[in-house]
């Protein structure tokens, strides 16, 4: 991390795990452009344009649909509000960047780079090196999420179900979010957004994340308030 | 205009938007203060994220199929916190996970 070149290294190496779950998901994206009956170079540049998971599937099986505009349009904004959370939380890592670094740092910021971020920095007090760290990382990303739609898309690639491999992205979360829970109220902010979460989960739009999220941060405030106040 | 032109404006707005929503708060000047509240209400973010991500993936299975328990997913992700509290490391972490949850469905198939 003393040098650009080691801190990207790092950051490619950190995200290596990030991506075995993120493998079979880009796959399976771009075949379903290509069941969905998608022109392939339409469906690539969609990828390369907007770079969001969830918005992309989301917005194929609505063009697929022939859905209005303004349906598609909504649904990707809502689907994507989560990343305004990602933002403001990264934002004091990069303050003072040029607007070229901010620019491209915003349009790889996912749910993995941001969580890796987070996991390895303080957000109060940023590491010279830690925008190389990033580019290193959703670089990466970037990188294999492009190369496996294309692969989907253009060559109907596929991991076998029977792999299950997409569980290795719930297992990567899990591996960055334990040693986060550093005092009683992050433990208990994680367990009350996970709780909210079940009862979350039949939201669309990845809505059910957004509202576990809010719950669990006002938890978070209010057993910093309690503690404070038993002092 | 064509159908097809008009997708391709769609999917230039669809990138406007989703790349607004991502700099919203990088391109901030260095001196704005975010509300205090917010600014604590952060410091939770990854605690509060992470969990809500993660647990609808251990305890379901994928959404295609609806929203069935999978006591599976449940096992091999307990095991996958045991090892992380203990190795402290993520590549052991995601391999005893996948590790389980391979055999539990190899187990489960005969």
């Amino acid at each position: 991390m003393d040098s650009p070149r080691s801190a990207a290294w790092a950051g490619i190496k950190a995200q290596i795990p990030g991506t075995l779950g993120i493998i079979p998901f880009g796959l399976i994206t771009g075949a379903a452009s290509n069941a969905a009956g998608i022109d392939p170079w339409f469906a690539f540049v969609l990828s390369i344009i907007v770079y969001a998971g969830a918005a992309q599937l989301a917005a194929i099986s609505l063009i697929a649909q022939h859905a209005p505009a303004t349906v598609l349009l909504l649904t990707v904004t809502v689907i994507n509000l989560r990343m305004l959370m990602y933002s403001a939380a990264v934002a004091p890592l990069f303050q003072h960047l040029n607007w070229r670094w901010k620019a491209a740092i915003g349009y790889t910021l996912t749910d993995n780079a941001f969580a890796l971020m987070l996991a390895k920095f303080d957000r109060n007090s940023p590491h010279a090196n830690s925008h190389w760290f990033y580019a290193g990382a959703a670089g990466y990303l970037w990188v294999v999420w492009q190369t496996t739609v294309g692969l989907g898309i253009f060559g109907g690639s596929k991991l076998p179900d029977s792999w299950n491999m997409e569980f290795a992205i719930p297992l990567f979360f899990l591996s960055l979010l334990l040693p986060a829970l550093r005092t009683r109220c992050h433990w208990t902010t994680a367990v009350v957004a996970g709780l909210a979460s079940i009862f979350t989960v039949a939201l669309p739009f990845k809505l059910g994340l957004l509202v576990a999220a809010f719950v669990g941060m006002a938890t978070g405030l209010l057993c910093e308030y309690r503690v404070k106040n038993n002092e | 205009m064509s159908e097809q032109a008009w997708l391709w404006v769609l999917m230039l707005v669809m990138g406007a938007i989703t790349f607004a929503i991502r700099t919203a708060f990088l391109i901030l000047p260095a001196s704005t203060k975010l509300p205090e509240t917010l600014e604590r209400a952060l410091k939770y973010v990854v605690a509060a994220v992470l969990p809500a991500l993660v647990i609808p993936d251990v305890l379901f299975r994928a959404p295609p199929l609806g929203w069935a328990f999978d006591p599976v997913r449940l096992i091999a992700a307990a095991v996958a916190v045991g090892v992380a509290l203990w190795t402290k490391n993520v590549l052991a972490t995601l391999a005893s996970g996948m590790a389980v949850l391979w055999l539990l469905k190899w187990l489960a198939w005969f």
